[in-house]
């Protein structure tokens, strides 16, 4: 500590009070980005012109383009490949079936309202304004959900005896051990320029208070990390602090400790009460504008004044002309669908490689989390399955919908390759580690592979940094009359609020092209 | 009566005169059951450099069923490292023989453009190595069903080097029962380095005519 200077030192002491280390995580997980500024969508009315628009997708983009066109005089179509509207906005309950390549799952929960599975968007933070916005106005009611609970465990088969342990013990040792190495080093002074009297009194005063040391700088554990007995009706006796290094050693630092603090993820999140596709139900019931299902998009040609989309639907070829398309076609598909773009607009779609996510629902025929006084939240493990997340909604009723693995991007694919009965029977397996008996519970699951859904085949697509600077805003901007659409024409790729914020940017555009179209017709009349 | 007939000489010409220059009059509409091929090789199987999935527009119907076996019976798409034929294999094990042998028609019947061939590679030195190649391929690298041997041309050239790569380190044409596999993975050792792959590719892609 020799060589720290009294100003890099406060700096420190801020990352650990903030989040300096933690924002240099989630910007590496690509997980950070500022959401757009809050803008007010007042598109030119065009009952009289009534352009027409094709939409290729009816997931957030797509059904928000349609919702917002319409109302103004726009005349849509959305085109769906799959039998579904709704993208990757999906809950699965009784009776669904899975779309997935190659396998054909059914939901087997029960026939009950309260078993479900957001296997596509479970959680909206409040500053996510877009998607919140359109909750309020499609009147989907929401509620709480429970994201970091410091009840829930972290679990590392290689720490603790591969015991679980509660996170708000980890946080609390964690926080004691980093705050006691301050506390002696501020105490001694070890700085080349030393602290004054009072920022070392403030110092001392602070970093007691942030890990709960005793008055001499110790950390001998804490009330916070819970009593390890008592507490009530007798004396509470405090948990033994754990090993430095073994804390240190288990990964949830890596990944739970700080995820927890990420923007995105910063409490309290919300989920729409009875499952995340209400918010598609909402659009579903307050659009005219028609959705045609079970149609795969075979050309799309520019036109000089139009655009001519061909798609197939039931065997038959059938062709629109419209003024203007917009695309939340993956765009790890365009290659393959003929087209006249420019080369340099089809290398920039190139550069939008797929991404992988998996989620894995289990129906537990007991809520024996509960038990363990464990109400919503997540679970870490450093096993595959990564998570487990606890329902935040039909508390203490009889049984409950866990999150049984949620693995990301690389580590999707070691799931992708299982058939879906050897994934339940893995998320099982390791579920026991964290829970005793934890598979005697499971009556039924599904697993969404969103790297293997048919028409998606992907999810979270990304771009290379040198790619982004690239060939981004290009992709933002219109070629010809062709829009490129959805969260992967944003920085919060796999988020419905890049969905929304990308719709709402390419309407934008529209809006001033069909502006400044109109004024030069009046000026020519 | 005369002038129906006429009129419909007329529409006759003016359509055998039109030009195929528009995409949508080249589209194949796939059988219901196998637009899923389309989702990942393309429309019209074009193929999709993005997924790797090659281009398989025309391919022979006796090869395309010969590989969805190959797939089925794990072949293909079982070696740890062979991610993207990890991919397809669950595709073509839920397929029926009569699906198997539906699916290669359909391959079989579609049509698109010869893909553009963008590798570094040395046609001479490549026409020399393919003359180990050709003793099964055919000189003009278009087959030879007897000996089960596909036509190469209209392939892609990244899914050619990727192929005979896989060939080289032995993720495909692995399995004792194979023996046309085993019998490639053997002759791909004529082709030292990754240079001399990219010339065999540059040559044989230099004999396709779209």
């Amino acid at each position: 500590m020799k060589n720290l200077s009294r100003r890099n030192f406060l700096n420190l002491v801020g990352a650990a009070g903030g989040s300096s280390a933690i924002y240099n995580t989630s910007l590496a997980m690509g997980l950070l980005q500022e959401t757009s500024p809050i803008t007010k969508l007042e598109l030119k009315n065009v009952t009289r012109k009534k352009p027409s628009i094709a939409i290729l997708g009816a997931g957030i983009s797509g059904l928000t383009i349609a919702y917002e066109l319409e109302r103004v005089g726009y005349e849509c179509t959305i085109i769906e490949a799959s039998h579904r509207i709704g993208g990757r906005n999906l809950t699965v309950r009784h009776g669904d079936k899975i779309d997935e390549m190659g396998y054909n799952q059914v939901c087997h929960f029960d026939d009950d309202p309260d078993m479900y599975f957001n296997a596509g968007p479970s959680r909206v933070p409040g500053h996510h304004h877009h998607t919140m916005h359109y909750f309020k106005i499609l009147n989907i009611p929401l509620q709480v959900k429970a994201n970091v609970n410091r009840t829930a465990y972290t679990h590392d088969t290689n720490q603790f005896e591969g015991k679980p342990m509660r996170i708000g013990e980890y946080i609390a040792d964690a926080r004691g051990f980093m705050s006691e190495l301050l506390w002696k080093a501020v105490d001694k002074n070890v700085f080349d320029q030393p602290l004054s009297e009072e920022d070392k009194e403030k110092m001392l005063e602070f970093t007691k208070i942030y890990g709960d040391l005793d008055k001499n700088g110790d950390y001998k554990g804490t009330r916070r990390a819970g009593y390890a007995s008592g507490g009530n009706i007798s004396p509470g006796i405090l948990k033994k602090p754990k090993n430095l290094s073994a804390l240190l050693d288990s990964k949830f630092w890596r990944g739970g400790l700080s995820g927890s603090e990420l923007h995105d993820w910063a409490e309290p999140l919300f989920e729409a009460v009875g499952g995340m596709d209400n918010l598609i139900k909402g659009f579903i019931n307050n659009l005219k504008t028609p959705i045609v299902l079970n149609s795969q998009v075979q050309s799309i040609q520019l036109k000089n004044n139009s655009v001519d989309v061909i798609y197939n639907r039931k065997g038959k070829r059938k062709k629109l002309n419209v003024d203007y398309c917009f695309n939340s076609i993956p765009a790890h598909f365009m290659a393959g669908i003929p087209n006249n773009f420019s080369k340099e607009y089809k290398k920039a779609l190139l550069s939008l490689q797929k991404g992988n996510f998996f989620k894995l629902g289990l129906q537990m025929s007991e809520r024996f989390w509960e038990k363990d006084f464990i109400y919503g939240g997540i679970t870490h493990t450093n096993q595959r399955i990564n998570q487990i997340w606890y329902p935040s909604y039909g508390i203490h009723s009889k049984k409950g919908v866990l999150l049984g693995a949620y693995a990301f991007f690389g580590q999707s694919k070691f799931f992708e390759r299982m058939t879906p009965e050897e994934r339940i029977q893995y998320a099982a397996d390791c579920g026991d580690k964290v829970h005793p008996n934890y598979s005697s519970y499971i009556e039924a699951g599904v697993s969404i592979p969103w790297g293997r859904m048919k028409h998606l085949m992907g999810c979270g697509s990304t771009m290379t940094p040198e790619d982004r600077n690239q060939y981004f805003a290009q992709l933002q901007a219109p070629e010809g009359r062709h829009y490129m659409v959805g969260d992967q024409i944003s920085y919060h790729s796999s988020w419905q609020e890049g969905a929304f914020a990308s719709a709402e940017y390419a309407m934008m555009d529209l809006d001033k092209r069909i502006r400044s179209e109109m004024t030069q017709k009046e000026k020519a009349s | 009566m005369k002038r129906i007939y006429f009129l419909k000489i007329i529409i006759i010409c003016a359509l055998l005169s039109a030009p195929i220059a528009s995409a949508q009059e080249t589209l194949t509409i796939p059988p219901d059951e196998f637009i899923y091929c389309t989702v990942c090789h393309g429309i019209n199987l074009m193929g999709n450099k993005s997924l790797e999935a090659p281009r398989l527009s025309q391919m022979s119907a006796w090869y395309v069923e010969q590989q969805l076996y190959s797939f089925k019976n794990g072949w293909r798409g079982t070696h740890a490292e062979d991610i993207v034929g990890m991919e397809m294999r669950p595709m073509a094990s839920i397929l029926s023989n009569e699906q198997i042998s539906q699916a290669a028609k359909f391959v079989n019947k579609t049509r698109s453009p010869i893909p553009i061939v963008n590798i570094e590679g040395d046609e001479e030195t490549g026409k020399k190595l393919f003359q180990t190649c050709s003793v099964c391929h055919a000189e003009n690298a278009q087959g030879n069903e007897l000996l089960r041997a596909p036509t190469l041309t209209g392939l892609n050239d990244w899914y050619l080097i990727a192929q005979l790569k896989n060939y080289k380190k032995g993720i495909r044409g692995n399995n004792s029962e194979n023996i046309y596999g085993l019998q490639m993975q053997t002759v791909t050792h004529v082709l030292e380095d990754d240079q001399a792959i990219n010339d065999v590719v540059k040559y044989i892609l230099t004999m396709q005519t779209n």
